[in-house]
C-alpha cells in the first residue's frame, strides 16, 4: 500500500513531518518502509503565461516573453518546438533550482539575453508515467486554469511524500487511507474528519431502473447500487490523478479514476458498469458454470469453475465477482450512464478464484483480507459524489442494498486484569478503556472488572480478548513494556545424548582437520544415474517436492554422497586442490506411504571426502590422503565416542565406491557406514580426475550403539615384554584375521598386538605378503624369558597351523 | 719444601691459566694433583720433616691443592659456559620462518551460531527440542493457528511434497510437537535449531535455511518476560552493550505479536550502512503464544501463557561474522570456510 501524505492531511491535521509519521506509525505496527519524496529537487518554479514567441535568426531557438504576474515581462530563450503564445508553462526564474542541483541563471544564449527557463516534464524531475503521452515530448503545457505564480511543486503534487506501508496480514484494514487516517488520528490524539457523501440526486429510483439478485447470498453478503446519469467521460482533474499516482495506480478517465479513489479511500472495491451494456438493466450474482468464459477487461478469455463467483446480467456474465470486470460491459467514451456497484464477496471464494485464474488485482486483494460491510453502500455514495464532481450529470435517486444476512457486529469481553498479566505491565483500566475507545472498540458493557466491547466492521482481524490486549499494548507503546525474567519452577538446561554426539562428532572431526560444509537438502533426481545406484535401491526412491525452485533441486536427497562430490569439484575448479570436508544432516528415505502419519525416515547421515593431501610447508611435504587416513579418520572419531566393539568388511558391491578400495563399518555387529575410495567411473560422472575418499556414516546407528563409559585401567606396576613377530602369508590373508587369531592363541599375559610393518615384494616370493607384529606381554609381575617364549611360540603355532604361516627371516 | 710447594703452585696455576681445552684442564689436574702428580710425590717426603714442621708444611700444601683446585673450577666452569655459547650461536634457527602446518578444521558459521545460541539458552534453562524436516500440514500450519486459505499463507512460499505435506518453512512447527510430547507439564522450555525451506532464491533469501524457534509455557509468562529473556540473549550474542527494542508485527501463532530489533553491531546505534542509518537491526520475530496454539498443543490457555521465539541463523551469522551474502553459505568455498 502506498498512500500520498498530503491526502492523509486531508482527513486528519498532521504537525509531523512524513519521516515523524513514519516513525511513530510503524512504532505502532504500521509499518511505513519508505518514505519518497515526490519533488526531486525543484525550487522557484512558478506557472507563468507567454505573451509572444519571435523565432531567433538561423537558430531553432524562441525569443519568448512571459509573465508570472500579467504585469511584469521576462524575455526568455526556448528551444522546445512546442512553444507558443498564450500557453501556462512551468518558468523557472533566476535562481530557480532544478534535479540533479541546476541552477538558473541569467545567460547569453547565441547572443540573445535569457533570464530563465521554460521547463519540461522531464526537466523537474517528474515520473514520465504520470504525464500524458502527448506531454512527454517538449515543454509542459499546464491547465489554462492555472493560477499564475502559483509553485509548480504545488500544481503538480511535488509538495508531496509517498508512504509506502509494509502491511502485516492482519492490518488489511490499512488498505484504505480513511483507515490509515483513524490509525494516525490515535496515535497522534487528532480528530479525523471523515468525508460526508453529498450530491444533488433526481427524484427517480434507482431500484425502478436496476434489480439486483444474488443467487448465492453465502458468498455476496451484501451488494448495493447507485447510478448516475448524463455523466461526461474525461480526464480526471490533475488533484484526484496524483493521488491515485501516488497509490501506485495509473490514472484512465474520470469514472474508473473514481471507482479505484474510493477504493483507496474507503478500501472498498467498486466496480462502474456502462448501464446501457447491461442487458435487461438487471444483475444476478450466481455462481459460474463449469467452463464458463468470460473476456475480462485485460482482453484475456478466462475459463471458469463451478467454484467462482460470477456477476450476470439478464444475458451473460459480465464480471469476476471481486477479480476483474467484463468487457462488455466497460465504461467507454461513448458512456453517459453508470451503475455503480459496491460489494462483498466471501474472503475465501476470492482468494480462492484470484489464485486459480492467476488474476490478482487490488480489488482482490481487499477482497480476500475481508472488507468492512458496513460502508459498503457509503462507498458506492462517495464514488457518486465525486463523478458527479468531476463529469457533472444527476444521480439517480435512491439507492440498491441487497443485504440479506444482516452482518452481527462481533463482541469481544475483556478482563482489565488480564492487560497487566499478560504484559507484565501497570497500565490503569482508564487509559485501557480510552484507548479501545479512540480505536472505534465501543464498550457496550462494563461491570468494573470487565467490559464487553464492539469490535469496528474494518478491524475484522480482532476476535479474541488477546487481540485487544495487542491493541492495548501498541498504543500505550511496546518502549513501556518492562524487562524481566521468567520467575517459577526453575528448570535444567541439557542436550539429550544424541544431540551430545552429534555435536561431538562435529567437534571430533573439525579438530582432525576437516572443514564443515552445508549442502541443500534437494537434489538433481539424475545423481541416481550418476551414482549408478542399482534397481530397486531405496536410494533411487527419493521424495518429489511438487513445485520445485527447478529441476536441479526436485528432489530430497537420499544421499550425502551428490553434495560433497559436487563440493570437491566447487573447490577443485577454484582451485582449492586439497579438500578435507564433512556434512552432518538428514537424508530423507521413502518406507512406505507417505502421509502425515507416517512420514519419511529422516536419517541423521555424517558425510566425509577428501582429495589432496594435507597441507605443505616449506619444512614439511603434505600426506597424501588414502583409504587409510580415511580409515584413521573414521577410527578416531569412534575411539572420541569409547565405541569398543568395531569392525570392518571388504564392501564390493556398493556401486559409489571401488570394490578393492572400501569397507562397511561394523558397530556391534550391525552396519553402521560404508566408506573408501570412489569408483573411477563415478568420480568421471562428477568431473573429478582425481581419487577421491568419501564415508558416510549413519549417525543413528553410532548412536543407538552409545558412548562407552570411561573406565580405568590401573598402570602396569611391572615392566612389560615387547616382541616382534613377522610372519608371512598368502596376499588373500586378511590382516585383521590374523590379528583375531593372534589374541585368540594368547593367554591373558598378551597385552596389546600392533601391525607394525606390511611387505610384499622381491624378498619373499610372490602371491605373498609379509606382516610383522609387535607383541606386548604384561602381567603383575616380571615375567621371564622362558613365559614369554612358551606364549610366543603358541602364537606363531596357531598362525603356522591357521594360516600356513612362516617366520620371516 | 715451602719453596717446592710454592713452584708447583705457581706452575700449575700459570699451566691452568694458559689452558685452552677441557682436556687440557683435566691433563694438569692430573699432572699436579693426581695420585702420580707433583704435589702427591712433594708431600711424600713429608715423612722426613721434623714433628714441628709437619702440620705447618701439611698445611700448607692443603692451601696450595685449594688454590690449585679453585682456578681449575674456575677454568673448567669458564670453557664449559664457553662451549655451551658456541653451541647455542651454532644452533640458531630463524624463528620467523612459518611453524609447521598442523591441519586444523573449522565448524560452518551455521553450526557456530547454532552452538553458541544452545550455550546461552541451556544457561537459561532450556532443553533442545528437534523435529521433522518433511512436515505435515498440520504442524507446519493448522496447529499454529493458519488454517488453509488463511491470507498470513502468503507469508511464506511453501514447497509442497503433496496438498498435506509439506517442507517445514518453519521451526515453530515443533511448538505443537513438544508440548504433545510434555503431556501438560510444566514449565516447557526449549529451543529448536534446524533447517526450513521457503521457495525463494535471491541475493537475500535461500531456499534452504536456519532457524532457531524457542517456546516458553508456563503459568503467568508475561510479555515482559520476552522482553528481558530476549535482552539476555542478544547481550549474550553480540556484546553487553546490546540493547534491543520490540515493535508490534503480526505472526498468526502469536498475540501480541512483535518484531525484535537489537541496536546496531556495527555503529552501536549511531546509524551506518548495515542498519540503513536506524541504528537498529531487525533480528527476530516473537509473541505470546495464541490461545489456539495452546490448545493444540493440550494446555488451556486460562491455566497457563507462554511465548516463542524465532531466530534468523543466517542474519545472526551475518551480523557476527560480517558475511555480506547469503549465498557464500551454501556454496562451501574453501576459502570463505577456512575463516572461521
Amino acid at each position: 500500500m502506498q498512500v500520498s501524505y498530503n491526502w492523509l492531511k486531508e482527513y486528519v491535521d498532521i504537525d509531523l513531518t512524513a519521516d515523524e509519521l513514519a516513525e511513530v506509525m510503524t512504532r505502532a505496527g504500521v509499518a511505513v518502509e519508505h518514505v519518497i519524496p515526490t519533488n526531486k529537487g525543484v525550487s522557484g518554479v512558478v506557472a507563468a503565461l507567454v505573451l509572444d514567441k519571435t523565432p531567433v535568426p538561423d537558430t531553432h531557438l524562441n525569443l519568448c516573453h512571459v509573465t508570472t504576474d500579467g504585469e511584469n515581462n521576462i524575455q526568455v530563450v526556448c528551444g522546445a518546438a512546442n512553444v507558443d503564445a498564450g500557453q501556462k508553462i512551468p518558468f523557472a526564474m533566476v535562481g530557480a533550482e532544478l534535479p540533479g542541483g541546476l541552477k538558473i541563471k541569467k545567460a547569453k544564449l547565441r547572443g540573445v539575453e535569457s533570464n530563465g527557463m521554460i521547463c519540461s516534464s522531464k526537466e523537474l524531475g517528474i515520473d514520465p508515467e504520470q504525464i500524458p503521452p502527448e506531454q512527454k515530448e517538449g515543454i509542459l503545457v499546464l491547465p489554462e486554469d492555472t493560477v499564475l505564480g502559483t509553485p509548480i511543486t504545488e500544481i503538480m503534487g511535488l509538495d508531496d511524500y509517498i508512504l509506502e506501508l509494509d502491511l502485516t496480514p492482519n492490518r488489511s484494514d490499512c488498505l484504505s487511507v480513511l483507515n490509515i487516517a483513524q490509525e494516525i488520528g490515535v496515535l497522534l490524539g487528532k480528530e479525523v474528519r471523515l468525508p460526508q457523501p453529498e450530491f444533488t440526486a433526481d427524484n427517480d429510483d434507482v431500484n425502478q431502473l436496476m434489480t439486483v439478485e444474488i443467487a448465492a447470498p453465502e458468498l455476496c453478503h451484501r451488494y448495493a447500487g447507485k447510478m448516475i446519469r448524463g455523466v461526461k467521460i474525461q480526464p480526471s482533474p490533475f488533484w484526484l490523478q496524483h493521488r491515485l499516482q501516488c497509490a501506485g495506480m495509473r490514472p484512465i478517465n474520470n469514472i474508473v479514476d473514481v471507482t479505484n479513489y474510493v477504493m483507496m479511500e474507503y478500501g472498498q472495491p467498486l466496480h462502474a458498469f456502462d448501464y446501457h451494456e447491461l442487458a435487461d438493466h438487471k444483475i444476478n450474482v450466481r455462481k459460474a458454470a463449469a467452463d464458463e468464459e468470460i473476456v475480462t477487461l485485460d482482453s484475456q478469455k478466462r475459463t471458469l469453475t463451478d467454484e467462482m463467483l460470477l456477476i450476470c446480467d439478464g444475458a451473460r456474465a459480465v464480471a469476476v465477482a471481486g477479480v476483474m470486470g467484463g468487457e462488455n460491459t466497460e465504461v467507454t467514451n461513448q458512456t453517459t450512464d453508470v451503475f455503480i456497484e459496491s460489494a462483498y464477496f466471501n474472503a475465501t471464494s476470492v482468494r480462492r478464484t484470484s489464485t486459480k485464474l492467476g488474476l490478482r488485482s487490488e480489488a482482490s486483494i481487499r477482497f480476500e483480507k475481508g472488507i468492512n460491510l458496513d460502508t459498503v453502500l457509503t462507498a458506492a455514495e462517495r464514488a457518486a459524489q465525486l463523478m458527479q464532481l468531476t463529469g457533472g450529470g444527476v444521480v439517480v435517486g435512491g439507492a440498491i442494498d441487497n443485504y440479506p444476512t444482516k452482518h452481527e457486529p462481533v463482541t469481544i469481553t475483556l478482563q482489565l486484569a488480564k492487560v497487566n498479566n499478560l504484559l507484565g505491565t501497570d497500565i490503569t483500566d482508564a487509559r485501557i478503556k480510552e484507548i479501545l475507545e479512540s480505536l472505534n472498540f465501543h464498550i457496550l458493557q462494563d461491570n468494573g472488572t470487565a467490559i464487553t466491547v464492539e469490535v469496528p466492521g474494518y478491524r475484522p482481524d480482532c476476535s479474541i480478548p488477546e487481540d485487544l490486549i495487542e491493541e492495548v499494548a501498541r498504543v500505550y507503546g511496546y518502549d513501556a513494556i518492562p524487562q524481566t525474567l521468567p520467575y517459577g519452577a526453575s528448570s535444567r538446561g541439557s542436550l539429550t545424548a544424541a544431540q551430545k554426539i552429534r555435536d561431538n562428532l562435529i567437534q571430533s572431526l573439525a579438530g582432525m582437520g576437516l572443514h564443515e560444509v552445508m549442502n541443500y537438502s534437494f537434489i538433481n533426481k539424475n545423481n541416481d544415474e550418476k551414482l549408478n545406484y542399482p534397481e530397486g535401491d531405496i536410494r533411487r526412491n527419493s521424495i518429489p517436492i511438487m513445485n520445485p525452485l527447478s529441476e536441479e533441486q526436485g528432489h530430497m536427497r537420499t544421499s550425502i554422497v551428490p553434495g560433497l562430490l559436487n563440493t570437491v569439484l566447487f573447490n577443485h575448479n577454484r582451485r582449492n586442490e586439497d579438500v578435507a570436508i564433512f556434512e552432518l544432516g538428514k537424508i530423507f528415505l521413502l518406507e512406505g506411504e507417505l502421509t502425515p502419519q507416517t512420514l519419511a525416515n529422516e536419517k541423521w547421515t555424517l558425510g566425509i571426502a577428501l582429495k589432496g593431501k594435507t597441507t605443505q610447508t616449506w619444512s614439511h611435504s603434505g600426506i597424501a590422503y588414502d583409504f587409510y587416513y580415511l580409515k584413521g579418520i573414521v577410527e578416531e572419531l569412534l575411539a572420541d565416542l569409547k565405541i569398543a566393539d568395531i569392525s570392518f568388511v571388504p564392501c564390493k558391491d556398493n556401486s559409489i565406491y571401488h570394490p578393492g578400495r572400501a569397507a562397511y563399518l561394523y558397530l556391534n555387529g550391525q552396519q553402521a557406514g560404508v566408506f573408501g575410495e570412489i569408483h573411477p567411473a563415478i568420480a568421471d560422472n562428477y568431473g573429478l580426475e582425481d581419487r577421491v575418499y568419501v564415508a558416510e556414516l549413519d549417525v543413528d546407528t553410532i548412536i543407538a550403539v552409545g558412548t562407552g563409559a570411561i573406565q580405568l585401567k590401573p598402570l602396569p606396576k611391572f615392566p612389560a615384554s615387547t616382541r616382534d613377530m613377522a610372519v608371512v602369508v598368502s596376499e588373500a590373508v586378511a590382516a585383521a584375521d590374523l590379528e583375531k587369531a593372534i589374541w585368540a592363541a594368547g593367554s591373558e599375559l598378551l597385552d596389546d598386538v600392533k601391525i607394525f610393518d606390511v611387505y610384499q615384494g622381491g624378498q619373499i616370493a610372490s602371491g605373498s605378503k609379509s606382516i610383522a607384529f609387535a607383541l606386548t606381554f604384561q602381567a603383575d609381575r616380571t615375567l621371564t624369558v622362558e613365559e614369554v617364549n612358551v606364549e610366543y611360540d603358541k602364537i606363531f603355532g596357531a598362525l603356522a597351523q591357521q594360516f600356513n604361516a612362516t617366520m620371516r627371516m | 719444601m715451602r719453596d717446592e710447594l710454592k713452584k708447583i703452585k705457581e706452575a700449575a696455576i700459570q699451566a691452568l691459566e694458559e689452558a685452552k681445552s677441557i682436556d687440557y684442564l683435566n691433563e694438569q689436574k692430573v699432572r699436579f694433583l693426581g695420585k702420580k702428580g707433583e704435589l702427591t710425590t712433594i708431600l711424600k717426603g713429608m715423612g722426613k720433616l721434623s714433628a714441628e714442621e709437619r702440620p705447618v708444611i701439611g698445611q700448607l700444601a692443603n692451601e696450595v691443592r685449594d688454590e690449585i683446585n679453585q682456578v681449575l673450577d674456575r677454568k673448567l666452569a669458564e670453557m664449559k659456559a664457553a662451549v655451551q655459547e658456541a653451541k647455542l650461536a651454532s644452533e640458531t634457527l630463524d624463528v620467523t620462518l612459518p611453524g609447521r602446518a598442523l591441519n586444523h578444521g573449522t565448524k560452518h558459521p551455521i553450526t557456530m551460531v547454532i552452538e553458541e545460541a544452545k550455550q546461552i539458552f541451556m544457561g537459561l534453562g532450556f532443553e533442545v527440542a528437534e523435529g521433522p524436516e518433511i512436515e505435515s500440514d498440520y504442524y507446519n500450519f493448522e496447529a499454529l493457528n493458519l488454517p488453509k486459505d488463511h491470507p498470513a499463507r502468503d507469508m511464506q512460499d511453501t514447497f509442497y511434497i503433496n496438498p498435506e505435506i509439506v517442507l517445514r518453512t518453519q521451526t515453530s512447527g515443533v511448538q505443537v510437537h513438544t508440548m504433545e510430547a510434555k503431556e501438560g507439564a510444566l514449565p516447557i522450555k526449549v529451543i529448536c535449531p534446524g533447517k526450513v525451506y521457503r521457495k525463494d532464491d535471491d541475493a537475500t533469501h535461500s531456499p534452504m535455511f536456519h532457524q532457531i524457534e524457542g517456546l516458553l509455557v508456563d503459568k503467568n509468562i508475561r510479555m515482559s518476560d520476552l522482553n528481558g529473556l530476549l535482552l539476555s540473549f542478544c547481550q549474550e550474542m553480540f556484546g553487553k552493550d546490546t540493547r534491543i527494542r520490540l515493535r508490534p508485527s503480526y505472526f498468526p501463532f502469536t498475540e501480541p505479536s512483535v518484531e525484535v530489533d537489537i541496536s546496531c553491531c556495527m555503529c552501536h546505534g549511531e546509524g551506518c550502512r548495515m542498519c540503513s542509518n536506524t541504528g537498529w537491526l531487525e533480528i527476530l520475530g516473537a509473541g505470546m503464544v495464541h490461545p489456539n496454539v495452546l490448545r493444540a498443543g493440550g494446555y488451556d490457555p486460562e491455566q497457563v501463557s507462554g511465548f516463542a521465539f524465532g531466530l534468523g541463523v543466517e542474519r545472526i551469522a551475518m551480523l557476527k561474522y560480517g558475511i555480506n551474502d547469503l549465498r557464500l553459505m551454501y556454496e562451501n568455498d574453501l576459502r570463505f570456510l577456512r575463516q572461521f
